[in-house]
């Protein structure tokens, strides 16, 4: 049986284990007197867990180990003797034969992989039948491990409980050890890309072509200065000369001035701007703003002004985050005593004074903080990026000249037609590492300040 | 004798609730006035009347008639900035700004304009931390956030802050209800060195404080004056049994 097979087939012992489970616990109650620790459900569901977990665990794990398995004895094989010792064609020629083998396809443009076929299927077979023995194994000496303790004392309520936690705890680690396996694989290609390319050109190097790599100096072409540039220009300047003015205005406004009605209404306003998909401030960047930028950079008289400027689309980027500073701006001007606000105001401070002189001082680490987080999720912003600016890094301080971002760079790299061992492609996951470890420092970096900060004042 | 401050006739309102009724009261220059009652009473919404600090609520409507040397504090040419400037505030809780001790102290005098210059900036700052008796305490360390204080040293600070802009009364709200019994002595020690320089106004839960510090003594009930007079009088022979019942803690 297939993996997805044994799975449904190990839900419906679970759910005979229950009904097991409970009939035993029922049986068990009406032949004593007295109190029970457990009610007959939770003895079903005890014998339910037990019967289940044990199998699905070996098959979540069965799932990701197999296909190596079979491969490897799929290799063994002395069919297999004529296989290319290594590198691409290997692997083509055996993803081939398992597609074949699968049914999946039904000619092969390599003939090993024909002949290697049988060998898979046979291969996969033998394998299919270790997993089903193995998972018929696991969940019958787990069904008669709890069948056996169904007992009138046998706590069965807080032994359910604690399995329950336990699973709970392996959800929330999902997340967690994704993150993980993210920066492993991050970390493995780029491990390969550095193998090729020295650190020191990539990471100081100006320029950067990645269409024509010269084989004997891959380093000279493969400078990421101009993207990290571009990035830090479009997402961490003109984004936040828009969003940070505006976002801050906003909440002052919002704190300081509006009336409950009014904040009611605009708030809530504000935050769906946060749910517009990034792709249709793209095309409004790319359709839109785009061209009316370079037609006002004509109109003064400039005369190599970009249509895919980095100005239009930090501006788009710009206003995409300004919901987002909004809010944190709004957060910490709230934060701040209202004590602060009457002292000044009794001084004989005007009200704008009170804002500018007292209250955004004293939320100035909630505010830098938010920014910060701001600046993070704009240099890791993509769709409008890919949309609205250009594929051509050049190191400009011209916003109408084009520019091009680190992520901007990554889709380029990884779509169209790419050999998945060249520096090129792997250059996508080294940018892809960078970027993290720069959002990663800065997230940390805000959270210390925005925690600071909530000292400060609770 | 000349009144600094007349109210007359005032209500105020939150909402529809009535929290002051009709109450009339002069304040001197020359005295610090206690005002005391239970909580609720409505004694800091009628401190709070007398620099409008009530307009910062949006439910609040005040009525009546209040004067400040004369001139109608409610009245269209009133400018809010500038009464609030003449008639200083301490709070219930010392709230220094999040800032060193000297630009707490400058705040006022910068927003209006009062110094010309760094030197007079830096006189203006040691003379209102000389009478708020903290010079001593923090001349070395000026440049130390205001925060960093002790609670009492924090309203020695804020009341340093409040006399900086030169005011002509100062309107304190409990302002030693946070404080221990030391530093308390200290407030109301520099409450007495004060006095004659400023009109002040003392809202306090503490009769020996009220009798301790004031010359005047004003007794709020729900919302209503019930007794004004001469704090000797008030606290030795009251004219009203509610007085008398509150002076005495029976009820409160
Ligand atoms: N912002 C407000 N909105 C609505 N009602 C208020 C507001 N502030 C005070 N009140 C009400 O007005 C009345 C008087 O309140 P006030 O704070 O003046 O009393 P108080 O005498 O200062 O009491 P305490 O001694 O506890 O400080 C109370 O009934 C209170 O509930
Ligand atoms: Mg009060």
């Amino acid at each position: 049986m297939s993996v997805g097979a044994l799975f449904f087939v190990v839900i419906v012992l679970g759910l005979i284990g229950w009904f097991v489970g409970r009939a035993r616990a029922i049986a068990l109650r009406s032949s004593r007197t007295g109190r029970f620790s457990a009610l007959p459900g939770h003895h079903g569901w005890f014998v339910a867990l037990w019967t289940t977990l044990p199998p699905l665990l070996f098959l979540a794990i069965w799932f990701f180990v197999s296909p190596a398995m079979v491969t490897d004895a799929v290799i063994a094989t002395p069919q297999a003797a004529s296989l290319p010792p290594t590198g691409f064609e290997r692997s083509a020629i055996l993803s081939e034969a398992r597609n074949l083998a699968r049914g999946e396809a039904f000619g092969a443009f390599h003939d090993l992989s024909e002949v290697l076929a049988p060998a898979y299927a046979a291969a996969q077979r033998r394998f299919d039948w270790i997993a089903t023995a193995l998972a018929a194994i696991l969940a019958f000496a787990g069904f008669a491990f709890s069948y056996l303790r169904v007992r009138p004392q046998f706590g069965a309520r807080t032994a359910v409980e604690r399995i329950v936690m336990l699973l709970l705890l392996g959800a929330s680690l999902i997340a967690i050890l994704t993150t993980f396996g993210i920066v492993a694989s991050l970390l493995f290609e780029s491990a390969r890309f550095f193998s090729i390319v020295p650190l020191i050109d990539f990471l100081f190097g100006t320029h950067w072509s990645p269409q024509v790599i010269d084989p004997r100096d891959p380093g000279a072409n493969l400078g990421a200065v101009p993207l990290f540039w571009g990035t830090f220009f479009i997402g961490a300047v003109i984004a936040m000369l828009v969003a940070i003015p505006f976002g801050l205005m906003s909440a002052i406004y919002l704190t300081q001035y509006a009336k409950l009605s009014t904040r009611r209404w605009i708030k809530p306003l504000l935050e769906v701007l946060a749910g517009v998909p990034t792709v249709v401030y793209g095309y409004f960047a790319a359709l839109t703003v785009a061209p009316a930028v370079r037609d006002f950079a004509v109109m003064i008289g400039i005369r190599w002004a970009s249509s895919e400027s980095a100005l239009a689309a930090g501006l788009v980027m710009g206003v995409m985050i300004i919901p987002f500073v909004s809010s944190i701006a709004d957060d910490s001007l709230a934060a701040v005593p209202s004590s602060m606000r009457d002292g000044s105001l009794a001084m004989g401070a005007t009200p704008s004074e009170t804002i500018r002189k007292v209250l955004v001082p004293a939320a100035l680490p909630g505010i830098v903080g938010g920014v910060l987080l701001a600046v993070s999720r704009a240099i890791g912003e993509t769709m409008i990026v890919v949309m609205a600016a250009s594929g051509v890094a050049t190191l400009t301080l011209n916003p109408f000249a084009s520019t091009t971002t680190v992520t901007k760079q990554i889709v380029d790299l990884l779509t169209g037609e790419a050999e998945f061992d060249s520096a090129k492609t792997l250059a996508a996951f080294a940018l892809g590492l960078t970027l993290f470890v720069i959002t990663l420092l800065l997230n940390i970096v805000a959270l210390i300040v925005v925690k600071r900060y909530r000292e400060a004042y609770d | 004798m000349s009144h600094k401050i007349n109210a007359h006739n005032v209500n105020v309102f939150y909402g529809e609730k009535q929290a002051i009724r009709n109450v009339s009261i002069d304040v001197d220059q020359e005295d610090v006035t206690a005002f005391i009652g239970p909580s609720g009473c409505g004694k800091s919404t009628f401190l709070r009347t007398l620099n409008r600090m009530n307009d910062t609520v949006a439910s609040a409507r005040v009525e009546g008639d209040i004067r400040l040397d004369g001139e109608d504090i409610y009245s269209k040419d009133m400018d809010v900035v500038q009464l609030r400037a003449r008639v200083g505030m301490v709070f219930q809780k010392p709230n220094p700004f999040p800032k060193s001790i000297y630009e707490n102290v400058a705040y006022g005098p910068r927003i209006h304009g009062l110094a010309s210059g760094k030197a007079e900036l830096d006189t203006i700052v040691e003379q209102s931390l000389t009478r708020a008796g903290l010079w001593s305490e923090v001349k070395d360390r000026l440049s130390d956030s205001g925060t960093a204080l002790s609670g009492g040293q924090q309203q020695r600070l804020c009341i340093a802050r409040a006399i900086a802009v030169d005011p002509e009364v100062i309107l304190m709200d409990e302002p030693c209800s946070a404080l221990d019994p030391i530093a308390t002595a200290r407030i109301e020690e520099l409450i007495h060195d004060l006095r004659g320089r400023y009109a002040i106004v003392i809202v306090t839960h503490n009769m020996q404080q009220a009798a301790r510090v004031s010359q005047k003594t004003a007794f709020f009930h729900l919302g209503e004056l019930v007794e004004y007079g001469d704090t000797n009088d008030i606290f030795t022979n009251p004219r009203e049994q509610r007085t008398t019942d509150y002076i005495t803690g029976r009820y409160g």
